[in-house]
């Protein structure tokens, strides 16, 4: 994987997200690994996302890189109408790593062809976020012990969510059955039932949480938003129908665990967050280590 | 109408390529899209006219122009019924259909108003996933333009 760029999920092959998922494991039990003193990682957020930034700049202090960068294009040239590879080519006459974020889909594809250094995609718009997607990986298997056959319930907002999208897609590849709980607005897009149907998986629709609780090995959880509905009422209707509480987890299966990609509003309520099911905060923990992994397999030390 | 009369309409030409069967009013597209505006030799071409197969047609002929395969296939995003015919000493050499390539450059726009070939001066570039009903993946954005929303560059 050496100098190679991360776009979009499809770029590596399942054996190289295998080797990144068992690269990270070995930085979980020993994070502090001064693998990149010599480098320089550039952290370019054209716009802000501070869970995701803080993520990667941690991963990259923790192998002893320096990190630059901006955490948004308020103070820089970007605002003086520079252009994308203008900004690009100059930054990666600067650094070794680029890692960017960016509101419009496909900046970060275009981004890798100008630059002349590995680009890490931290999100282009609607597109993709792949580090998202192996650290739920990683999080599945760490609480699972495997990737393979679990019955995987999506709940939410699966129109809109890339996330979603994404480990949908990754996971077709593990013999994944697919539980799909959604208001009818917000239904899961025929563009990813397409993945499903092509590795010849199944998928079962659901309109109620509860449904699914009883046989589920993981429960993804997704914000809805309102600005999603173009029917305030609508909104208002499913707002609280897809909330997880402690008194829901009566029957679930001893090895299922809740994951959320964070920030989440009221739809895990808090009571959740002290049961032995409550997996989301390890899991963007888990976002380090899988960003350690996959700077250190880019930069060729691992 | 009789043979001499036909001829009249667009005049034959010695050398060169002649593409005949385009749907009527797409003949400027396809001009657009083969860069005859730039082109230095002689270019005729008609619209509208009587088609036995298709009731109104467009043709273009373009005189000691020879277009490889890659490059006269883009037309047929919008000309998809178009024959190629070339025409060596007034006769034809060879005829053949246009055929949808593989990946299309350049030519049209994505169908994403957030994707960023639409606001940085980039070509642009789409695998065909489907060639029948005409469905363009963008390299960028990875979304899809299906044939209704189809604009040229
Ligand atoms: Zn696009």
């Amino acid at each position: 994987m050496k100098d190679k760029s991360l776009i979009s999920i499809t770029d590596f092959s399942k054996e190289e997200y295998i080797q990144i998922l068992d690269i990270a494991a070995d930085f979980e039990n020993n994070p502090n690994q001064k693998l990149l003193l010599d480098h320089v990682v550039a952290t370019l957020f054209f716009e802000p996302s501070t869970r995701t930034r803080l993520s990667f700049e941690t991963a990259a202090n923790r192998l002893g890189a320096r990190v630059v960068g901006f955490s948004d294009t308020g103070s820089t040239s970007v605002q003086k109408g520079e252009s994308l590879k203008d900004t690009i080519i100059m930054v990666s006459g600067y650094a070794d790593i680029i890692v960017m974020r960016h509101p419009r889909e496909g900046a970060a594809r275009w981004a890798s062809e100008v630059s002349s250094v590995p680009v890490i995609n931290a999100g282009d718009g609607a597109n993709q976020h792949p580090t998202q997607c192996l650290l739920d990986m990683y999080t599945i298997r760490q609480t699972q012990g495997k990737l393979e056959n679990l019955n995987i319930a999506f709940v939410g907002d699966l129109k809109y969510g890339r996330t979603v999208h994404s480990l949908v897609q990754a996971m077709c590849n593990f013999n994944a059955t697919f539980h799909l709980v959604s208001p009818q607005e917000l239904k899961l897009p025929s563009s990813s039932k397409m993945y499903i149907k092509e590795a010849n998986l199944e998928y079962f629709q659901y309109t109620e949480l509860a449904d699914v609780i009883p046989f589920a090995d993981i429960i993804y959880m997704t914000r809805i938003q309102k600005e999603r509905f173009h029917d305030p009422i609508e909104y208002e209707k499913v707002k609280n129908s897809y909330v997880l509480d402690r008194g829901m987890l009566t029957n679930c299966k001893p090895n299922m665990k809740i994951l959320h990609p964070l920030p989440r509003i009221n739809e895990i309520s808090i009571d959740v967050d002290d049961t032995p099911q409550a997996y989301y905060f390890k899991q963007a923990e888990n976002g380090v280590y899988v960003r350690q992994a996959l700077l250190a397999a880019i930069a060729g030390v691992k | 109408m009789d043979k001499e009369m036909r001829e009249l309409k667009v005049t034959a030409i010695e050398n060169g390529t002649v593409i005949d069967h385009i749907p009527a009013n797409n003949v400027f597209k396809v001009i657009r899209i083969l860069n005859l505006e730039n082109n230095q030799h002689q270019v005729l071409f008609g619209d509208n006219l009587d088609s036995h197969k298709y009731g109104k047609k467009g043709i273009i002929k373009v005189s000691n122009t020879f277009f490889v395969p890659d490059e006269i296939n883009k037309i047929a995003l919008v000309a998809p019924t178009a024959t190629l015919i070339v025409i060596k000493d007034f006769k034809v050499a060879d005829k053949s259909k246009v055929e949808v390539p593989n990946q299309i450059l350049k030519i049209v726009k994505c169908f994403n108003p957030g994707c960023i070939t639409n606001h940085e001066n980039i070509s642009t570039r789409f695998t065909v996933i489907d060639k029948n009903d005409l469905k363009l993946q963008c390299h960028y954005c990875e979304k899809i333009t299906a044939k209704n929303n189809i604009v040229f560059v």
